[in-house]
């Protein structure tokens, strides 16, 4: 761990660390194109907001970073997508190992109604065979931890997760994505579903994450990317118009089509 | 874990899953090949237009056929489907348009047990009630039998289809000022009336397959009336039908009816599959 | 413009409403008139030998009077029982097979073919059972078994009973095949229910195909696939003529592998026309009534467990 982050002093100025990168990302769905030519980079352990109106592309985007793709019949990815340098697309390439490294969590938060909250954090951990009683136990209080759930649960881990409210199933989600430890973690409009109060305080999850993951959050919520993120991306007709740190994109964009989305103009 | 092993137990799953799917389907193919290939021979004219009479026919080489049995299922079934039509359309238009009455939840946990309970039952209820006091076995009993065996398949199919049926037409309906029945026969039953078609045809062709309940109250006839073409005669006599003699036919010990019993066989499986076919196309015209 | 008094729509809604309620009314007393009458006209024999003890006599003899239902409850048992566990894999697979793994045209296929095998009527199963697979399984399976017995495990012969071909073997196997299609329906059914999410959750986590459906959607489905196979259970319990055919019909315990039995159904079917005497007659449709009695409870039972292994519904 890098100690001169917890010293509180500036650190000296380095290249910032590109984790994920992508090189002219283009979905197709059948005839139509959903997004074209994506290039963006994506800083190490920061959050990175990708912003839009509905059907910009922004979600389709997000969903080619884990090959969540490959699963729905008639959609074509070209481009590439780099995790530290090697393309997630490359031939030989396998598409479940990508998913380990690079976690999602869904609008809806999804736990298995059938499985106790213990057993949901661990899934993803059993799928890869570890299954020393010790291990899972010690993963699942830290994920839980990680994902600000564990004080609200720790006492009935055993309990089904469906008993959850909205907020703690998603925070549950979370933590059953942190499980398995990737490097990046992928969020689709996590809160968007969740009232206010359960939305503050995934964002402010968020806040502590990114000091583990790095983290793409697509939002529809212009205010939460401000609140949240670190640089920002703005989508339109499946292209990025614009990215840069969150602050310039929002009081200062360069692009007249940034400046009216942020302001509200339209979308 | 190991990721080969991960994949090899994907790829051995969808093995398995194959393999299971070929175990049930294999039967099925040949159950239908033998039907066809050792029935279709015993398929000649007599075997539409004479009866069966005595196994003596049989011994002297004289024209036998299945005459009465295929009359028999005519005249029964459709006695049975005037029966179980009305009464089934109409629980299945209560149902589903006046789920506010009080006997709907009764009449749909009791329309889905009677769907559930063996058809040999409703065949002992029409003995006890009709073949017993009566003191004969006969035709009507038996379109009871098979009326009652179409009953529930209709009610449901029906309730299924009107419910299918978007509230907008109703509301259309209501709009123009149209009284709440008229609504339902003019503009509603129309709309669902492919899915009520389907729902007859599908119980017609299970009413017509079934043997247990007729080995119960139409018993069986060797003999054609001595007018073939009177339908009480069929109803108010013990009379024959095709799943019935298929079974006496199977269990006697004669080569040549065991023939004829696989004709039978051929009959049924073609009267299953036009029924389906039909119903199928029924609801694709209608999407 | 003139408009019209509600009385004269008031007439027509209360004439339609009277006629479906007579109609409903009728389905019900279908219903209500089955209970009753088998009801009643067990009461002879039940008086005679017992609620409990018509159904735990192990003796059925219309000679001397004397009647007990065992034998045929256990041949009931065991064949409905075997045929659901031999059929309840084949069936889940080829549920998933249609839900999960397979195009579309594939798909649809196969649930035709599975329809299809529903409709099939059980006497032509029957014909085939009792012409083809009988002596079939006879000469190349049983047959062998009971000489390879013979010479190396004399001991075993007892209950491997007279291999004529005819008894629960046979007649279990046909059954399997023939409550498949209830079975895959409903799971099939419950398996394409499941929310896209849940799937995505798991693919999400890095899981394979089946790792997809072991841990998101065969969970998820139980309880449309369990209904499913309660629902089998019960058209097992039912099941008449294919199994009157093949089972051989003894009124005897179903001691034997290979030797023939009876179930409640085929024993009906099978002395019917025999049935002469009242306490003969009164007994096999005592058998009707227990067999109602058990049908209903299952029945029932398939409604209750869809109700409750169905996420979202209650409590789960």
């Amino acid at each position: 761990m890098n100690t001169a982050m917890n010293t509180g002093m500036t650190e000296p100025a380095t290249t910032p660390r590109i984790r994920m990168e992508t090189k002219e990302i283009t979905v197709d769905y059948g005839n139509n194109r959903g997004v074209r030519n994506v290039s963006l980079e994506f800083e190490d352990r920061k959050v990175n907001a990708l912003i839009g109106p509905s059907g910009c592309g922004k979600t389709t985007f997000l969903r080619a970073l884990n090959r969540m793709h490959d699963l729905m019949r008639g959609v074509t990815v070209t481009g590439q997508a780099l995790l530290d340098g090697d393309d997630i697309y490359a031939p030989g390439v396998d598409p479940v190992t990508v998913r380990r490294r690079i976690g999602m969590v869904f609008q809806k938060p999804t736990p298995f109604p059938t499985m106790s909250i213990f057993d949901n954090v661990v899934a993803g951990l059993k799928l890869v065979g570890i299954r020393d009683r010790d291990r899972l136990l010690e993963v699942a209080e830290r994920s839980l931890k990680q994902a600000a759930l564990w004080d609200e649960v720790a006492d009935r881990l055993k309990s089904p997760a469906s008993r959850l409210s909205g907020g703690q199933q998603q925070r549950l989600s979370i933590a059953r994505a942190l499980a398995v430890e990737p490097d990046v973690l992928l969020m689709d409009e996590p809160t968007s579903s969740l009232d206010p109060a359960a939305t503050r305080r995934i964002e402010e999850l968020v806040g502590v994450l990114k000091e583990d993951v790095t983290i793409i959050i697509v939002t529809h919520n212009m205010q939460q990317a401000a609140r949240i993120s670190d640089v920002t991306s703005f989508f339109l007709d499946g292209e990025v118009i614009e990215t840069g740190p969150t602050d310039k994109m929002f009081t200062n964009p360069e692009d007249e089509r940034t400046e009216q989305y942020v302001t509200g103009r339209f979308g | 874990m190991n990721l080969q092993r991960r994949y090899w137990r994907d790829r051995i799953m969808l093995g398995l899953v194959i393999l299971a799917s070929l175990v049930v389907l294999t039967p099925l193919l040949i159950v239908i090949w033998y039907v066809v290939s050792q029935g279709i021979s015993a398929l000649n004219l007599d075997f539409f237009t004479k009866d069966l009479g005595s196994p003596t026919r049989v011994r002297f080489g004289q024209p036998t056929g299945l005459a009465q049995a295929i009359a028999g299922t005519f005249f029964i079934d459709m006695a049975a489907l005037v029966m179980a039509v009305p009464v089934g359309i109409g629980a299945g238009m209560m149902l589903a348009e006046y789920k506010e009455h009080p006997l709907n939840p009764l009449l749909r946990v009791l329309n889905d047990t009677m769907n559930g309970m063996p058809a040999i039952l409703k065949g002992l209820l029409v003995f006890t009630l009709v073949v017993r006091p009566s003191g004969t076995f006969s035709g009507f009993a038996g379109s009871l039998a098979l009326g009652i065996v179409m009953l529930p398949i209709i009610a449901r199919a029906t309730e299924g289809a009107l419910t299918l049926v978007p509230w907008s037409i109703r509301e259309a309906g209501l709009a123009l000022g149209l009284p709440r029945w008229r609504v339902i026969l003019a503009a509603v039953l129309p709309v669902a009336r492919p899915g009520l078609v389907t729902g007859v045809l599908i119980a017609f062709a299970r009413a017509a397959g079934e043997a247990a309940p007729l080995l119960l109250t139409s018993l069986g006839n060797n003999f054609l009336p001595r007018n073939a073409w009177n339908p009480l005669e069929y109803l108010t006599k013990a009379a024959d039908t095709l799943p019935q003699r298929l079974y006496s036919l199977a269990v006697s010990p004669y080569e040549e009816w065991h023939a004829m019993g696989w004709a039978a066989g051929i009959i049924l499986l073609a009267l299953v599959i036009v029924v389906f076919l039909v119903g199928r196309l029924l609801t694709r015209r209608s999407r | 413009m003139r408009i019209t008094t509600r009385t004269g729509s008031r007439w027509g809604d209360r004439a339609f409403l009277t006629i479906l309620t007579i109609f409903g009314l009728s389905v019900v007393a279908i219903a209500v008139l089955m209970a009753w009458t088998l009801g009643r006209d067990a009461l002879g024999p039940l008086e005679r030998f017992g609620f409990f003890g018509f159904l735990t006599g192990t003796r059925w003899d219309p000679v001397s009077g004397t009647f007990g239902a065992w034998p045929f409850l256990l041949g009931t048992l065991i064949t409905s029982v075997a045929a659901l566990a031999l059929s309840f894999l084949p069936a889940l697979g080829l549920a998933i097979l249609s839900a999960e793994y397979a195009p579309k045209w594939l798909a649809t296929a196969i649930d035709y073919i599975v329809d299809l095998l529903a409709a099939i009527p059980s006497v032509v199963l029957g014909i085939w059972g009792i012409l083809v697979l009988a002596p079939a399984l006879r000469d190349s399976v049983y047959r062998p078994i009971v000489a390879w017995a013979t010479e190396n495990a004399p001991s075993q012969l007892a209950w491997l009973g007279n291999p004529t071909g005819y008894g629960l073997v046979t007649a279990t196997l046909v059954l399997a095949l023939m409550i498949v299609p209830y079975t895959t329906a409903l799971a099939r059914d419950a398996i394409r229910l499941v929310p896209a999410e849940q799937r995505e959750a798991a693919w999400g986590l890095g899981a394979t195909r089946w790792e997809v459906l072991r841990m998101a959607v065969l969970p998820y489905a139980r309880g449309g696939i369990a209904a499913g196979a309660v629902l089998s259970f019960g058209r097992a319990l039912g099941e008449t003529m294919a199994v009157a055919m093949l089972i051989g019909n003894s009124a005897r315990l179903p001691l034997t592998l290979f030797g023939p039995a009876s179930t409640m159904p085929s024993v009906i079917v099978n002395e019917f026309r025999e049935a002469v005497n009242t306490l003969h007659l009164n007994s096999l449709l005592a058998i009707g009534f227990y067999l109602f009695l058990i049908s209903l409870v299952v029945n029932l039972g398939a409604a209750w467990i869809q109700r409750r292994l169905v996420p979202g519904n209650t409590g789960l």
